[in-house]
């Protein structure tokens, strides 16, 4: 009951929030009591500048950032903003899609907690921020090439490193793999069927029968 | 006496500093003893967890969970098992929950016990070291009991927890809460009141409540600040409803009340314990569902069908429906979240790990700035960082 009544408040929210944005939000549901709303890029400003200071929406607290790749897509990233209302206790879950070079413009003017988790975002997959204050990469190593969370990026990386005693520091090596690498395609055919195979709705129908009966 | 100009230096602090709890890269930018700018440089401990979580299964994940904050690894599964278990859409059966509760809070006790401790000690007192690492010794005894491990546990799973309590453990951590709140009391004893202790936190690193949520800040760094916000009570979890326990929160959000939410949250995390083991049903400990969690070991030398079970779990593992969620617990330290993205296969698309430290790590040029050198030490102290989790 408890459940039914929050994923009723989140659709009220999902409604309120695309009657107020209508330009901008391109789409938004409720999954698994979850509320995503997708905007465009090019207004992430403006939206979040709404969903924090909007009486009926309060979203205050910029809980999380971070980047998710679909290669196969036109516009391969997704950039995933979690927001948190303490006052409604609610959470909202903004997406918008970019690619490699097109930037999403930054949201640390509105949230100051935004600054790392783009950073991270830009680090790990690439994505361009514009107007962020200070867009360096923050978790992989100095002088670091590629973004490692790409799905595109071999696991085991491109360069290894260790210390060498003649030179005394140390060095970048292309990595070298003592054995092959090894992935293990472990799922089975058998499971994987999702469709209904043909004549199952048959014997749905029996039970439907039985049941009334 | 002659005017001495005085050059703005920059210097390092750390990566091997111990009051940098861990591999912290400090840049400072110091006007004499005074912090201009602080500019933290992370990423000395990236191991690439998420990435590596792409590769593995779901029930492979789990350990690395144990591997990111370190000093409190059972809440962090607890996270990740939440997540998936809302994907699958089942839910762990009662007594699986009243032991991931029980283990949840023992955990936030081996947190807080290390905070105040590491924190006494980087102001200067080194007594409640050495007695809250006494008591932690004992928890990590009641850890590797149920689990096997002092602290990598791998033991709240998707579906449960993964085997049940051992004979006599209830009474022997029943026997340590009745004995703990001593030593409470002792450690506040030594600090408290303390007139260094005091000196070197009350109003040092200070947020307002509206700072606070605008950095991000969650758990005790934001309940010092007066906000009454936990998600224990907030978006209960697991059987928090059923639980009986107060939120303390603080009124200046300081180093000092940030120690002193967590001396009290230790408090009600032993009222919650006892409450669990009062209350503890009996029953299974995980999902009665042999394609999500394996089956006895016992079945296994009779049944044909739980031997096949028990080896596709262990080589493909299961499969979750496609979907995503942003599930989060109140950890220790705040909100521990996992955005969660599976696209129907075995092993997570993305697993985005949401630590609480990362953000008031990121304020550490907001809290310091305009104070003196000695109380960046504090301030890092009373954040409550562990780099596990920040670098993940």
């Amino acid at each position: 009951m408890r459940a039914r009544d929050m994923t009723e408040a989140l659709q009220d929210l999902a409604d309120y929030v695309r009657a107020a944005l209508p330009e901008d939000v391109r789409a938004a549901e409720v999954k698994l009591g979850e509320l995503i709303v997708t905007v465009r890029r090019e207004t992430i400003v403006k939206a979040l500048t709404f969903l924090r200071d909007d009486t009926n929406c309060r979203f205050k607290m910029l809980v999380d950032i971070c980047g998710v790749d679909y290669p196969e897509r036109d516009e391969r990233f997704e950039v995933v903003y979690n927001l948190l209302s303490l006052t409604h206790n609610q959470r909202i879950r903004i997406k918008v899609t970019t690619d490699e070079t097109t930037p999403v413009p930054s949201v640390t003017g509105v949230f100051s907690a935004a600054g790392w988790a783009e950073r991270e975002a830009w680090d790990l997959y690439g994505i361009l921020f514009s107007d962020h204050p200070d867009l360096r990469r923050i978790l992989t190593d100095y002088g670091f090439e590629g973004h490692p969370l790409r799905k595109d990026f071999p696991l085991t990386g491109y360069v290894e490193v260790r210390y060498d005693d003649e030179q005394k520091r140390v060095v970048y090596e292309p990595v070298k793999l003592t054995q092959e690498f090894r992935t293990f395609d472990f799922l089975s055919p058998w499971e994987g069927i999702q469709e209904v195979l043909p004549g199952d709705e048959k014997a749905e129908d029996d039970e439907k029968a039985e049941d009334d009966a | 006496m002659p005017e001495v100009q005085i050059k703005d230096f920059i210097m390092n602090f750390g990566p091997q500093h111990p009051a940098a709890h861990g591999v912290l890269r400090l840049v400072l930018e110091m006007d004499g003893e005074v912090v201009d700018r602080a500019d933290p440089h992370i990423g000395l401990l990236h191991r690439g967890t998420e990435k590596l979580i792409e590769y593995k299964t779901y029930l492979q994940a789990v350990p690395y969970f144990d591997r990111l904050d370190y000093v409190a690894p059972m809440c962090q599964e607890h996270a990740f098992a939440l997540a998936v278990e809302k994907l699958l859409g089942l839910e762990a059966p009662p007594r699986a929950q009243y032991i991931r509760v029980l283990f949840a809070e023992i955990t936030r006790l081996l947190n807080h016990l290390l905070n105040i401790a590491t924190f006494g000690m980087d102001v200067g007192a080194i007594t409640p070291f050495l007695w809250a690492f006494e008591q932690r010794e004992l928890l990590m005894e009641f850890y590797e009991r149920v689990s096997g491990a002092r602290m990598h546990a791998a033991y709240f799973r998707p579906g449960g927890v993964h085997q049940d309590l051992p004979a006599g453990l209830t009474d022997d951590i029943h026997g340590f809460c009745e004995r703990f709140p001593k030593v409470i009391d002792d450690i506040e004893v030594l600090l408290t009141e303390n007139r260094i202790f005091k000196q070197r936190t009350v109003d040092i690193g200070g947020a307002t409540a509206e700072e606070a949520i605008d950095w991000g800040f969650t758990g005790p760094m934001l309940r010092a600040a007066g906000v009454p916000w936990d998600l224990r009570k907030a978006q209960p979890y697991d059987v928090y409803e059923d639980m009986d326990f107060d939120i303390p929160v603080g009124k200046n959000g300081d180093c000092y009340d940030r120690y002193l939410v967590r001396i009290e949250e230790m408090r009600q995390s032993v009222k919650i314990i006892k409450q669990c083991l009062e209350k503890l049903p009996p029953g299974p400990i995980k999902v009665n569902d042999r394609k999500i969690a394996p089956p006895p070991r016992s079945e296994m030398k009779q049944s044909m069908e739980a031997l096949i079970h028990h080896f596709k779990l262990y080589t493909e593992g299961y499969r979750v429906p496609a979907g995503e969620t942003y599930t989060a617990v109140e950890a220790p330290k705040g909100e521990f979240g996992v955005y969660l993205v599976s696209d129907g296969g075995n092993m997570p698309y993305r697993c985005k790990i949401r630590g609480p430290s990362f953000a008031f790590l990121q304020a550490t040029d907001f809290l310091a700035r305009g104070h003196m050198l000695a109380d960046v030490a504090a301030i890092i102290g009373a954040m409550d960082i562990v780099f596990g989790e920040i670098d993940r």
